[in-house]
């Protein structure tokens, strides 16, 4: 479980997240979602510490960290190989072919063997029928299939939570299907993800939890169901500003 | 015309000898090093700023070395710099050397490397900060995001301009002839003042230089088809 506790990220003249506090359990889905520009984005990268937070703390399952102390790099890698990351777009290793992209981090990080490793990102890829790409540089694969191989290249690493920053935001509706068919079957296996998204659909059939993120505050934490149900005026509103 | 074939028989063969002998050595040695320089400086210069106040001050005086070294070399003519470090430094007893070929290498690796530090500051620039933010979330060390991520990608978008600092440099170590260096250009000269054949050693050693720097631009064109097979 990550325990969020008075999380604030201050610029020099706004907050752009002011004393969250929130948790994200294990083996749950959570959807943290929000107008644009609310932090939500910004919020997910505090967790692998991407962005650095001005004050409050977290734990980590045993891992604690004081936002408002210098973070020891030692710490920041420890916290780093808890997490996986899947970003909006254009994260792949572009110099790299499918199979060297999710063989990297456990080589260079993990330090398994080569022979491990692509036994590894072999597996994954047949699990997700993808082999076929192996070989393939990203440039020469579709949006859909570059943010399926992110995942891969995330999981390959064996996180212990899957962070997902709009993973499906640059794709086009059959493209995000393909992705989003994969979030779901991770969910189902119970595969701890914290999923940035603006796809209410998604949210309401895949996660357990909602975190609702306003202008830098929570407004909502809680289960999928009540927050679809809500009669909150601000959550209403939002849901209302999603639909036509 | 068979006047010009006829010189070129007869010199061509010494020209190249002088190539092989000081023109390549020089060149290959100084741009070795000079991209020695220019990675390093060109790595300084892109560093971010560490959170820790005392490292954070430091790291902003290395920058400023790499500023100004970089401010130096690209903005004095390079046959200034060659008689300063090969005629003044000796002059005023601080060198510790006085060997043409020093100096003429310390002179032009220090000068490749301040003008191609800028052409890999500018690639090193050029790549998306996701693609450092995906290494760093695989746990990454900050050395390993730049050596695994980072230059390789880098590398790919400075080998133009790059190449242009390599055919600059081979066509500039002709300026060693100032310095007591028998280069290929100096060659020639003393060539032409025995023959009195001016206009057709100019032009002989013109092609000469032509020849090697087109094998440096065929190369350029080979590297880039090679290392853009990851690239649109």
């Amino acid at each position: 479980m990550i325990t969020v506790k008075n999380l604030t990220k201050a610029y020099r003249d706004k907050k752009a997240l002011n004393d969250i506090s929130v948790t994200f359990p294990a083996g749950k889905t959570t959807a943290i979602v929000g107008p644009s520009g609310s932090g939500k984005s910004t919020l997910l990268h505090s967790l692998n510490l991407l962005t650095r937070p001005t004050a409050g703390s977290m734990t980590v399952d045993d891992i604690a960290v004081d936002f408002s102390q210098e973070i020891a790099r030692s710490k920041v890698l420890e916290v780093r190989k808890q997490f996986g990351m899947v970003f909006q777009e254009k994260a792949l290793f572009t110099h790299l072919t499918v199979l060297k992209n999710l063989t990297e981090g456990p080589i260079k990080v993990r330090k398994m063997s080569k022979a491990a490793a692509e036994e590894k990102a072999n597996a994954l890829l047949q699990e997700f029928n993808m082999t076929e790409l192996a070989n393939r540089y990203p440039y020469q694969l579709s949006g859909g299939q570059q943010q399926r191989v992110a995942i891969l290249r995330a999981l390959a690493m064996d996180p212990k939570y899957l962070l997902l920053d709009e993973p499906t935001s640059a794709l086009d509706p059959e493209l995000e299907a393909q992705v989003l068919r994969v979030l779901k079957k991770l969910a189902e296996s119970e595969t701890s993800m914290i999923v940035v998204t603006h796809n209410m659909t998604f949210a309401q059939k895949v996660a357990d939890q909602i975190v609702f993120i306003d202008d830098g505050q929570l407004a909502f934490q809680g289960s999928t169901q009540d927050f679809f149900s809500s009669s909150e005026k601000r959550i209403e509103q939002f849901l209302g500003a999603m639909s036509f | 015309m068979t006047d010009f074939f006829n010189l070129a028989k007869e010199y061509v063969p010494e020209l190249f000898r002088a190539a092989f002998q000081y023109t390549l050595p020089l060149t290959i040695i100084s741009f070795a090093l000079g991209l020695f320089f220019a990675v390093g400086t060109a790595l300084i210069r892109s560093a971010r700023l560490p959170q820790n106040e005392w490292a954070a001050a430091a790291l902003q005086i290395v920058k400023g070395i790499a500023a100004f070294y970089v401010w130096l070399f690209r903005s004095t003519p390079l046959i200034v710099q060659l008689f300063i470090v090969f005629y003044g430094l000796p002059n005023a007893h601080i060198a510790l050397f006085q060997s043409a070929w020093i100096s003429a290498i310390t002179v032009f690796s220090l000068n490749t490397g301040a003008y191609a530090s800028e052409s890999i500051r500018a690639a090193i620039s050029s790549v998306p900060d996701v693609q450092k933010e995906a290494a760093q979330s695989l746990g990454m060390t900050g050395s390993q995001v730049y050596w695994n991520v980072v230059l390789p990608q880098a590398a790919r978008i400075s080998i133009p301009p790059l190449s242009n600092s390599l055919i600059g440099l081979l066509k500039d170590t002709s300026l060693a002839s100032v310095i007591t260096i028998v280069e290929m250009f100096y060659l020639s000269q003393q060539i032409a003042a025995t023959n009195y054949k001016v206009l057709s050693m100019y032009i002989l050693v013109a092609l000469v230089y032509a020849f090697f720097t087109s094998i440096l631009a065929i190369g350029q064109h080979y590297l880039e088809q090679y290392t853009s097979r990851f690239a649109q």
